[in-house]
């Protein structure tokens, strides 16, 4: 199955019978999925007039209390980014794919990581954050799916599937064996009062400053609480590790094969790979700067999750970037290159 | 017997309710203001009302009740 | 025996509107239809931005805020989240409906979604303070026109029930006014008509009200309503532009 269809398949087990789109290069795999099972089970594939229609369905499917979900690309994402900051503003539940593309601009429709600021600090307007989930297989393109859904439910807020175009294309058995939680109650949505209840708005204005900013501060705590609990990292070989690779999603499966080359030439490499960007897994790299000499970001990007790393680890230990951009992605190769550089030069 | 009431401190003045009552016994109030600063709408003539609810239906702050 | 009074689907909440804004008949319009059809309980409002941003806090059945714009895509993920047991509306103005949600409001025409679209056209941004709308008549003067609109620079002002009535989508189209009493109950028959055919399924009904803006307008209230029929009317005329169950389908209008 490929990585896009694993998206999908999940999305409709893990209970989303509703899902809106814009066609849009390298996702489009997600949409005809939806387009084909969607009648078959009851549920509502719309092709809507564009991204900005597409995200403002989601955010009316999700005020009526369903899961609903959107896909797009990179440029595609920006238009989304009005709703975005909406559903964020609104605490509403959703589910968004964005299977990234080079940038900036229409940029290229190859694979890129260079969206990973616009995910990890929300993208659109206001102070809000969204849940940022990085599958680097087809299964986990499938299980966080269902594990975005779930948080997205549990804590009134968008989760964003930030995959890029060679997982999406990427074939891979998957196994469909999960144990999805039941969907949570919600009755804070727009549902109709059936005259037996106040009604309810879904809103995010607020003209009263005090009550805005308390509004705000309210959900940071709730992003805090999500920092503390939710952050995930894959770590690999990293407990004796001199140098280690800090990367996500696609380049994370190539820093593995380096970082095995590396160890195989007797370099002591380690990987970790944040599974969720936000929140990031601070604390896992906090960890590894303690023994590691060098830490080195691989991205599809000019440099963006660096910060991140830099500043998990307070800049204990030289972080440097290794990257292709464009729609190119580093070789295994270039990144061992990178990893005997950084031993030779050792670090702190 | 036709009445007809109004909400007083709501009334925002506008007068929308005088032009459109035929019996021409509606005008806004020369020595009342209520709490939002307007003279409200009053009836000069309570027993020429006929409860038509024309100035209820012009009313843009939904402030008249009608009784017939 | 009281014969008027407001209506139930009205919260308590007094509306914020300046004096004399026709904002707040339509309002009660629309809820007199809604109690009258039986629907409170089931019926989800999307109020837009401008003026009527607040209308969430007016109705008193479930409401939400959406997007400048975007009320028609927002309120077609509610509709499509249970279409057999939730009426939806959406309220905005000609900013909103007419200018930045363009493209929303045609593609639910065009799909014939089954919702209800309240639409108010004064010619005039009202809530950011006077500038040109997309409705604005030619010559107007707005703060943003401040010569008039010049049709030359600003093009000319978006007809949407001319517009919408040549597409094959929509079930029903009227322009109405309420500048009157008689207007006002015809205008009240149009957008109880809009919601009882979402009721019976017929897909897109949308009922444009003309309506005033006195503050924005320089005008006492009074000649605002009057300002209507002398500018306002004669540019968009009133009328059925569709109504498919009846046989008029659309297309160009006479007169």
């Amino acid at each position: 199955m490929k990585g896009n269809e694993a998206i999908a398949e999940a999305a409709i087990q893990a209970g989303c019978r509703h899902y809106f789109g814009y066609p849009i290069t390298p996702q489009t795999e997600i949409a005809a999925y939806m387009a084909k099972r969607m009648p078959k089970i009851g549920g509502t594939f719309l092709q809507a007039e564009s991204e900005i229609a597409a995200i403002n369905m989601v955010y009316g499917v999700a005020s009526a209390g369903k899961r609903v979900m959107t896909s797009s690309s990179s440029p595609g994402i920006s238009l989304k980014s009005e709703g975005l900051s909406y559903l964020a503003g609104a605490d509403l539940p959703a589910l968004v794919v964005n299977a990234q593309r080079g940038g900036p601009g229409l940029g290229g429709i190859q694979p890129s990581q260079s969206d990973y600021f616009q995910a990890t600090r929300g993208g659109g307007h206001g102070d809000y954050h969204m849940i940022v989930l990085a599958p680097s297989s087809v299964q986990e393109m499938a299980q966080l799916t269902i594990k975005g859904f779930e948080l997205a439910d549990q804590y009134r807020m968008t989760s964003m599937i930030l995959a890029d175009g060679t997982i999406g294309q990427m074939m891979e058995p998957v196994s469909f064996d999960f144990d999805i939680k039941e969907q949570p109650a919600k009755p804070w949505a727009t549902t109709g009062t059936k005259m037996a209840r106040e009604h309810n708005v879904i809103n995010s204005l607020y003209l009263n400053p005090e009550l805005l900013e308390k509004t705000n501060i309210e959900r940071y705590k709730k992003y805090e609480l999500i920092a503390q609990t939710e952050a995930m990292a894959e770590e690999y070989l990293t407990e004796d590790a001199d140098i280690i690779i800090a990367a996500f999603g696609i380049a994370a499966r190539v820093s593995r094969n380096a970082v095995n080359e590396a160890r195989a030439h007797g370099i002591k490499a380690g990987l970790i790979r944040p599974v969720t960007l936000w929140p990031f897994p601070s604390a896992v790299f906090a960890k590894a700067a303690d023994h590691a000499k060098q830490i080195i970001s691989v991205e599809l990007s000019m440099g963006q999750m660096i910060e991140d790393v830099q500043l998990a680890t307070k800049c204990r230990v030289p972080v440097s970037l290794c990257y292709r951009v464009g729609g190119m992605i580093p070789t295994p190769d270039q990144v061992y290159q990178a990893i005997v550089e950084a031993n030779e030069k050792g670090g702190k | 017997m036709a009445k007809v009431t109004f909400r007083e401190d709501e009334c925002k003045g506008c007068g929308l309710c005088v032009d459109a009552c035929p019996k021409g016994i509606l005008q806004l109030s020369k020595d009342k203001i209520n709490k939002k600063g307007h003279h409200p709408a009053e009836c000069t003539d309570k027993d020429a009302c006929i409860g038509c609810t024309s100035c209820a239906i012009m009313c843009p702050d939904c402030i008249i009740t009608v009784e017939r | 025996m009281i014969v008027f009074d407001k209506p139930k689907s009205l919260t308590d909440v007094p509306l914020h509107y300046c004096p004399g804004c026709t904002h707040g008949i339509v309002h009660r319009l629309v809820a007199e239809a809604i109690d009258e059809l039986g629907i409170e309980g089931k019926t989800v409002g999307i109020a837009p931005v401008g003026c009527s941003v607040m209308a969430y806090d007016y109705f008193s059945c479930d409401m939400i805020e959406a997007a400048h714009g975007r009320a028609p895509a927002v309120a077609t993920g509610v509709k499509r989240s249970d279409p057999d047991n939730l009426i939806v509306f959406t309220y905005q103005g000609d900013g909103d409906l007419a200018s930045i949600g363009t493209a929303e409001t045609v593609h639910a025409a065009a799909r014939n979604e089954n919702i209800t679209v309240i639409f108010i056209n004064n010619a005039i941004y009202g809530m950011t303070g006077g500038q040109m709308a997309p409705t604005s008549l030619p010559g107007q003067v707005t703060q943003t026109s401040p010569y008039g609109r010049d049709v030359k620079a600003c093009g000319y002002p978006v007809k949407i029930c001319e517009m919408l009535s040549e597409l094959e989508g929509p079930e029903y189209l009227e322009r109405v006014t309420v500048n009157n009493v008689r207007p006002d109950m015809n205008a009240k028959r149009a957008i109880k008509k809009a919601f009882q055919n979402q009721i019976d399924g017929k897909g897109f009904s949308l009922v444009e009200v003309i309506s005033s803006c006195p503050t924005n307008w320089g005008m006492t209230p009074k000649e605002a309503l009057k300002w209507i029929d002398d500018n306002m009317i004669p540019y968009y005329p009133l009328g059925v532009y569709k109504d498919r169950s009846a046989g008029i389908l659309g297309g160009k209008k006479e007169g």
